[in-house]
């Protein structure tokens, strides 16, 4: 199950020359707006015919401007789950979630398309004989979700599916895309703009930026290297006890042991913890008497100046971690590549995997 | 009431109930290709359809007589094909009012189709569904206050339907006299102002029924929606 896309569009004085892979799971196309992000999910979808190039899924040629090949939407076969949800007024949950079904009846792959199943994956037993205008806006997107499911999808696209949706709302959703990326063994491509988000729910991370696809890979090596105003860099890493005096959980990862503020999560779970590179010090000496609990050791890999900041990119025993800081305080400790830190973490934010 | 008058009221209901039914179909199909159709000559099919609306109807059954008569173009073929004959008959009648109702028909439901949110009908498209189910099961329903109100205002007209009327199919006691006809008919003769008073309340009668019944169906719909 893959994605094959190499596209080139242009919308007035954008253009659009994307080409990458996506593996199976949950690729995150990542960019500010304005990047191309929809536009590209779009011609995927098919709602936009590309002026040039190929889309392929699994082998298939969804549309190839060369050949003269476009499948129309309808027979895609490629699931959407729109920002703004897009749920049938004038039918019920239940009606809005077998709609497509009806329509894949016959078809083989893809998803599984098992009612229940996908009922009981995204929590919806409680609102299948309710209206779509009395749902919540999480409730709406996890009904818009398995209504694409059940079209037996062999893709699944995400449209910023969380934008709308408040931080509590977010929060509540995220478990059930987690969920699906892990179970119902459908790609998904997944357009962000939240950092958090990709580092909590990608596999795979597209970063696009001007309509080019700026670099492609596993999470942990590309959500570092995206341009975000808060860049940063992920860790995963396991339980591995909690101190209940202090109220801290300390995880173990490749780059060494975390304390952070008590988890609702069991000893032994997977996390992902996501630390962004203005939160951490950099110091040559291990430091002593410091409030900040958590000190990574390390070496310098590279290091990016711009101005009066850098980006420094550290090796911590295999594990990427990013440190912004003064262009100046680079200069005064000396550092270049190859020369030992020690990393000061002030802060950690915890996505739970 | 006498039985001219009964037999007046009645021809006049088969007459807007089968010009309304009849040309429903099409004023959907037209109300469609205006609203969501890109073809050349949009704005040609545009004024076409709008023509009985903004012409003297004297001029539109005339054009009628014309093309539809016995010995007009389409009339004579309609004739020697299929045996069919529209002038001066109460089918002939139908037609007439069909015609002059068409345009408000079909403003009425190409507005309700443009307010149909297109983003609904893609998304409808990436479940699987093609065009024309799409528009089945998503525009139509939606839509379809629009189509009941695009109804009532052909029902109407063609209840109050006149001068394309007589000019085309006359005015025949028990075979193209409506209602309007037979009022008109009532004014020119002397005594004849009870009669044609009577019918005057009856027609309004049923104008004022046609609304009632309109605005209960658009409400029970909008009550089914929301309690589902």
């Amino acid at each position: 199950m893959s994605l094959d896309v190499d596209v080139g569009h242009r919308l007035g004085d954008f253009q659009l020359d994307a080409r990458f892979t996506a593996p199976p799971g949950l690729t995150a196309l990542f960019g500010r707006s304005g990047s191309g992000k929809s536009t590209l999910v779009n011609i995927v979808a098919g709602l936009i015919r590309p002026q040039r190039g190929r889309v392929a899924v699994d082998g298939q040629t969804l549309v190839d401007t060369d050949a003269r090949t476009f499948v129309p939407a309808h027979r895609r076969r490629v699931g959407y789950v729109f920002q703004d949800g897009r749920l049938f007024p004038h039918f019920s949950v239940r009606q809005n979630l077998l709609y497509g079904r009806w329509f894949a009846r016959g078809a083989t792959g893809g998803a599984s398309g098992d009612f229940a199943a996908v009922v009981e994956l995204l929590g919806l037993a409680a609102l299948l004989d309710r209206n779509p205008d009395s749902l919540s806006g999480g409730e709406k997107q996890r009904v818009a979700i398995g209504r694409a499911l059940l079209a037996r999808p062999r893709l699944v696209l995400m449209d910023e599916p969380l934008a709308s949706l408040d931080e509590a709302r977010r929060s509540e959703i995220m478990p059930y895309l987690e969920r699906l990326r892990d179970r119902a063994g459908v790609p998904i491509l997944y357009v962000s703009h939240s950092v958090s988000e990709v580092a909590r729910l990608a596999t795979t991370v597209v970063i696009l930026g001007e309509g080019k696809v700026a670099a492609v890979g596993p999470v942990a090596d590309i959500l570092p290297l995206a341009e975000a105003g808060d860049g940063g860099s992920v860790l995963d890493a396991v339980v591995a006890r909690h101190d209940e005096a202090f109220q801290l959980s300390v995880l173990t990862s490749a780059a060494g042991d975390l304390q952070v503020p008590r988890l609702a999560a069991a000893v032994g779970a997977p996390v992902r913890a996501y630390i962004r590179s203005r939160d951490v010090m950099l110091s040559l000496q291990p430091p002593q008497d410091i409030s900040a609990l958590n000190v990574l050791a390390g070496t310098v890999a590279a290091i990016a100046s711009n101005g009066a900041q850098a980006d420094v990119r550290l090796d911590c025993n295999g594990a990427t971690l990013l440190a912004r800081i003064t262009s100046k305080s680079v200069d005064r400790l000396g550092l270049a590549p190859g020369k030992p830190v020690h990393a000061v973490v002030k802060s950690v934010s915890f996505e739970r995997t | 009431m006498t039985e001219e008058e009964w037999t007046a009221v009645r021809l006049s209901l088969l007459v807007a109930v089968t010009a309304t039914a009849a040309s429903l179909p099409f004023g959907i199909a037209v109300a469609w290709l205006l609203a969501r159709g890109r073809f050349w000559g949009k704005s040609l099919l545009d004024t076409f359809v709008h023509l009985p609306l903004i012409m003297p109807p004297v001029v539109t059954g005339y054009l009628l007589l014309i093309l539809f008569g016995r010995r007009g173009p389409i009339g004579m073929v309609l004739d020697q094909a299929f045996g069919i004959v529209l002038s001066f008959r109460w089918t002939g009648a139908a037609l007439a009012c069909a015609v002059m109702g068409f345009p408000l028909m079909v403003r009425a439901i190409r507005l309700s189709i443009e307010a149909v949110d297109m983003k609904l009908e893609s998304a409808a498209g990436t479940l699987g569904a093609a065009p024309l189910w799409v528009f089945a099961t998503i525009t139509l329903p939606l839509c379809v206050p629009g189509v009941i109100a695009g109804a009532i205002l052909c029902f109407a007209k063609s209840m109050g339907e006149f001068g394309a009327t007589i000019t085309f199919v006359s005015n025949i006691p028990g075979e193209t006299q409506t209602l309007p006809s037979a009022i008109y008919t009532l004014t020119q003769v002397p005594g004849g102002d009870p009669a044609a008073l009577r019918l005057t309340l009856i027609s309004i009668a049923i104008s004022m029924a046609a609304l009632l019944g309109s605005e209960l169906l658009a409400r029970r719909i909008g009550t089914r929606r929301v309690a589902t």
